[in-house]
């Protein structure tokens, strides 16, 4: 799932001659020779390209289609014919029998908060261990990635009587709290080592100038990283968004549960009728779908930002 | 050429940033772990230790009384049929989220980098590398819903009314609740479809790394896609596809939601991963030590399968260097 490595832009701009080339550059770069007519094969290796995407979405497809049949409609045609008619029952039913606004809104609520906590927790551990170069720093950083490393379900139970004994649970604090470590652990890991190579004239001058330590994270090094942030931070919220584990354990009230909480409850239910579930599936993903359209540049610019240490 | 775009290397041999002090102290940079490290202590050590030290006790949970085991628990897991089928699993779970989405990746992605983005335009190979892209991005909850709909049983199912469609004749297979190959093939094509994406993305990353003059070169020498394929793009790209098959290799390990949605460790325990056989005892287990023991064994296996990864990394950076 979901580990994806957002790595150190910078790392890239300095691999070779300066900024990655765009694809539109390197087309012409490598179609140098290029003029001759597209062979066959050619031809037959771009179909291939286009089924094998062709099979990936198409699981979506069929959510789409018959998300919007008639019970009676979808009972009596195959799951791969157009809908007979536009038909919004199950939409309807799904939408009346689960606070789904209210299960949007802890997820949004939830992921924001942590994308915001977590980056702001990465930043000071990693001013310390980049710019402070403390003692032990290897060793440290080893110990916040730990929680990124263990499984989920070893902090499950302790964690679980914790927020009891504090009344944290079903509540969506329980859940921000404990992402807020998980994911800052990554973002220690990366911004560590991209402070590390912070331009050290910068912070002489400003030290020279008589600014603080803080003054110099708050004005200087936080607003040269701030890409790296936005990042991180799309990061942090669609990994927290799409958890699932912890959540389940900590969230049990359905005014608290989160949008794939919802979901899995109601595939669950025995009596669930399949049109709902499948239109439940398609609002669940909508959200997914519109932050991927507006964050898709920061996304591909995120995972490929250097996936190499 | 890994060499230049390491950052530790970049550490150590330039003079590192920091921030010139009179006195040299540092003890005030301590401060600034304050709120990280007394998170990491609540959220993530105390768990640690606390499900290490319940492994060694039987405990039945609430009020109960704690009772010393010893060793008990843990010898109990090498006796213990369903601890080791879902350790048998995992290695199915590494070939459906690590070895086959890295090999795919690896295919597709020079598919769409050299042929696709070269003779057809990036736009094209761009979209459909988001295509790909499309289910990493999808809670693995919401994907599972997706995908017990579509393997539904009896004649209900999609899948199944596909097969009717294509051999002709009646399918109704069980796929989830039936047998454990069916029921462990959909768990892994599922997993198969949400870590395509991945790969791909990083390996294209990669491969506009490479110098294109290298390719025709080796096209001037007559070298074939293949020899091309191995001698230059492999060789290129090497650390992505290491860092690929470390995150997703420790995904692997982790795994829950898969199961947990789509077969509930069914049929007969049969697709038991270690994560939801931990979470299935701690929950409704009569004995949370051994839960704890199941728990702390994964965590323990996962930090040494982090620690050969980083010293292969690390033995093979100098051998670049």
């Amino acid at each position: 799932m979901t580990t994806t490595p957002v790595q150190k832009d910078t790392t890239r701009a300095s691999a070779g001659s300066g900024q990655p080339p765009s694809d539109d550059q390197l087309v012409k770069a490598r179609g140098r020779r290029g003029g001759r007519p597209r062979t066959a094969a050619e031809w037959i290796l771009m179909l291939l390209g286009v089924l094998g995407a062709a099979i990936v979405v198409f699981p979506i497809l069929l959510l789409l289609i018959n998300a919007f049949k008639s019970p009676a409609d979808y009972s009596t045609s195959s799951p791969l014919d157009l809908p007979r008619s536009f038909d919004l029952t199950g939409i309807q039913t799904f939408w009346e029998q689960n606070d789904f606004l209210r299960a949007l809104w802890n997820s949004v609520f939830i992921s924001t908060m942590v994308a915001l906590l977590a980056v702001v927790v990465s930043v000071l551990n990693s001013f310390a261990i980049g710019i402070g170069r403390v003692r032990g720093r290897t060793w440290i950083v080893l110990l916040f990635l730990m929680a990124n490393l263990v499984p989920q379900e070893m902090l499950f139970d302790p964690l679980f009587t914790l927020y009891d004994d504090l009344g944290l649970l079903s509540n969506s604090w329980s859940v921000i709290i404990t992402f807020v470590v998980i994911q800052s652990a990554f973002g220690t890991y990366l911004l560590s080592s991209l402070l590390g190579t912070f331009p050290k004239e910068i912070l002489e001058a400003a030290a020279v100038d008589g600014a603080s330590r803080w003054r110099i994270l708050r004005s200087i090094i936080v607003p040269v990283v701030r890409p790296t942030l936005s990042v991180l931070m799309v990061f942090f919220f669609i990994w927290t968004w799409n958890e699932f584990l912890l959540p389940l354990a900590f969230l049990n009230t359905s005014d608290s549960l989160t949008v794939p909480l919802v979901l899995e409850q109601l595939s669950g239910e025995r009596q669930t009728d399949t049109t709902t579930l499948i239109a439940g599936t398609l609002i669940s993903i909508i959200p997914t779908i519109i932050f991927f359209l507006i964050f898709q540049r920061t996304l591909t610019r995120g995972i490929t930002a250097g996936a190499v240490k | 050429m890994t060499s230049t775009m390491t950052p530790k290397r970049r550490k150590r041999s330039a003079e590192p940033a920091r921030i010139p002090e009179r006195g040299g102290r540092k003890l005030g940079y301590w401060l600034y772990f304050l709120p990280g490290a007394l998170l990491v202590s609540v959220i993530i050590f105390y768990p640690i230790v606390r499900n290490l030290r319940l492994s060694f006790f039987h405990w039945r949970g609430g009020r109960a009384e704690e009772e010393f085991a010893g060793l008990d628990n843990w010898a109990a897991l090498f006796q213990d049929q369903e601890y080791l089928q879902s350790f048998q699993n995992i290695i199915l779970v590494i070939v459906a989220m690590v070895i086959v989405p890295t090999l795919l990746g690896l295919v597709i992605a020079a598919l769409l980098f050299d042929v696709i983005g070269r003779r057809f335009g990036g736009k094209l190979s761009s979209f459909l590398r988001a295509t790909y892209y499309l289910p990493q991005i999808l809670p693995i909850a919401v994907a599972g819903v997706l995908f017990g709909w579509l393997l539904k049983p009896n004649s209900d199912g999609v899948v199944n009314q596909f097969l009717t469609f294509i051999t002709g004749s009646e399918t109704t297979v069980n796929w989830l609740g039936g047998s454990y190959p069916t029921a462990m093939g959909s768990v892994m094509v599922l997993m198969i479809w949400i870590q395509i994406g991945y790969p791909i993305v990083i390996f294209m990353a990669a491969l506009q790394r490479v110098d294109p003059e290298l390719y025709e070169a080796a096209e001037l020498d007559g070298a074939n896609w293949y020899e091309r394929f191995r001698a230059i793009t492999l060789a290129q790209i090497k650390p992505e596809v290491f860092v690929v098959s470390l995150t997703t290799t420790i995904a692997a390990m982790k795994v829950f939601a898969p199961v947990f949605i789509l077969t509930q460790g069914g049929p007969n325990k049969s697709t038991y991963v270690p994560s939801f056989y931990a979470y299935n005892e701690f929950v409704n287990g009569t004995d949370k030590g051994y839960a704890a023991a199941i728990a702390s064994s994964i965590t323990i296996l996962v930090a040494i399968v982090a620690v050969i990864f980083i010293r292969v990394q690390n033995r093979s950076e100098r051998k670049d260097a």
